[in-house]
């Protein structure tokens, strides 16, 4: 009766069915051939605009909650996106399209380097691939750094810091300091949002 | 029992690490780097750093330089299995927790955790920087090619194959 309201939620403008196993595995598998120097661009790409499997709401929640699990993001995001379309059976069929194919290529990559890797001319452009990667990673950094600079929280850089001087320059072991850091980290967080609340 | 398999002490190993690798695979690479190079000798640091490089070229999740750790270790088998090692544990437990949180009622904690998280990993991120620089960067003009791309691909949407092929140039030029 009250379908003239206005409708608070506007509906998504999804595809109807569900995607195939054989379309997930494709589907991934293209993005992480496409995805030089990272998959998670391409995959909004695919997952939000071509197929529209997903509103781009749900595609950040979903990669929210990949981002805060343990492990490589993309490759949980594809167990849990598949899996959310097509049960387990889809999750798996995300994950071997997302890993199988670049696998392949990296092992091919890691044969032709234990070959030739000593080759003169590899090793000089391998170094020169080399400095740039790192500089690619400082950037992703940089960009990541920058909202809590902007916020100027000082508890986020001090623990930030405090993590970068224990793995990068004292090289204590991740787990160690992890268990040490996460606990500080969640439990100021807390305080300080219900701070905020009060 | 088969504690002198390097398979099993591929698995063992990098199952474990996913399981701590919180913030990505750019977050465990001093980890990664740690248990390679520095406790069980499987590679030398130039090594280590041409895996880096490999992985950034290549197409597919920069996790893969464990698939090149792998082959180092052993072979093809040891490949895939640090590959599995390292991918699959998290996926199911992302999968398993997935299915937890969507349930209703236990939205406030995601986002806590996740803000909480954030510093850490981005702290981990720049400790991998600098370890993969110390190796990489020996000569001035090294370290004035990172620090360009870094400034480059920090303020431009230049696609990242370009900078890594520009690096790629460089060093068959003799340059860096």
């Amino acid at each position: 009766m009250s379908s003239g309201s206005a409708p608070a939620v506007q509906e998504p403008d999804l595809a109807t069915a569900p995607p195939s196993l054989v379309a997930l595995f494709l589907a991934f598998a293209r993005m992480s051939l496409a995805g030089f120097g990272g998959v998670l661009v391409f995959a909004r790409r695919a997952i939000v605009e071509q197929h529209r499997w997903m509103t781009a709401d749900e595609f950040n929640e979903t990669f929210a909650l990949c981002h805060f699990l343990p492990g490589p993001n993309i490759v949980n995001l594809s167990m849990v996106f598949g899996s959310r379309l097509r049960g387990i059976a889809g999750g798996v069929a995300a994950f071997a399209g997302l890993l199988l194919p670049p696998t392949l290529i990296m092992t091919a990559l890691a044969i032709a380097y234990a070959r030739f890797g000593d080759l003169e001319v590899l090793r000089r452009i391998l170094a020169g691939i080399s400095c740039a990667a790192v500089g690619l990673l400082i950037a992703v950094v940089f960009r990541m750094m920058m909202p809590l600079l902007k916020r100027a929280d000082p508890f986020a850089v001090i623990l930030m810091l405090g993590v970068f001087l224990a793995i990068g320059v004292l090289r204590l072991p991740l787990q160690a300091v992890l268990l040490i850091a996460i606990p500080i980290s969640i439990g100021l967080t807390y305080f300080l949002r219900r701070k905020v609340a009060a | 029992m088969t504690g002198h398999s390097p398979i099993w002490s591929l698995i063992s190993t990098f199952g474990l690490m996913s399981l701590f690798a919180v913030g990505g695979a750019a977050a465990a690479v001093p980890e990664m780097h740690r248990i390679a190079v520095e406790v069980n000798h499987w590679m030398t640091d130039k090594q280590f750093a041409d895996a880096y490089a490999i992985a950034q070229l290549s197409p597919g999740p920069n996790v893969l330089i464990v698939t090149l750790i792998g082959y180092a270790v052993a072979g093809v088998p040891g490949a895939l299995a640090a590959t599995l090692a390292m991918c699959l544990p998290t996926a199911l437990l992302a999968y398993y927790v997935s299915r937890l949180l969507n349930r209703p009622s236990q939205s406030r904690w995601p986002g806590l955790i996740q803000a909480a998280l954030v510093p850490l990993s981005i702290g981990l991120m720049a400790a991998s920087a600098l370890i993969l620089a110390q190796s990489t960067d020996r000569s001035i003009a090294a370290l004035l090619l990172t620090a360009m791309v870094a400034v480059v691909a920090s303020v431009s949407r230049v696609n990242p194959l370009w900078l890594l092929l520009a690096g790629g140039m460089l060093g068959f030029a003799g340059i860096v």
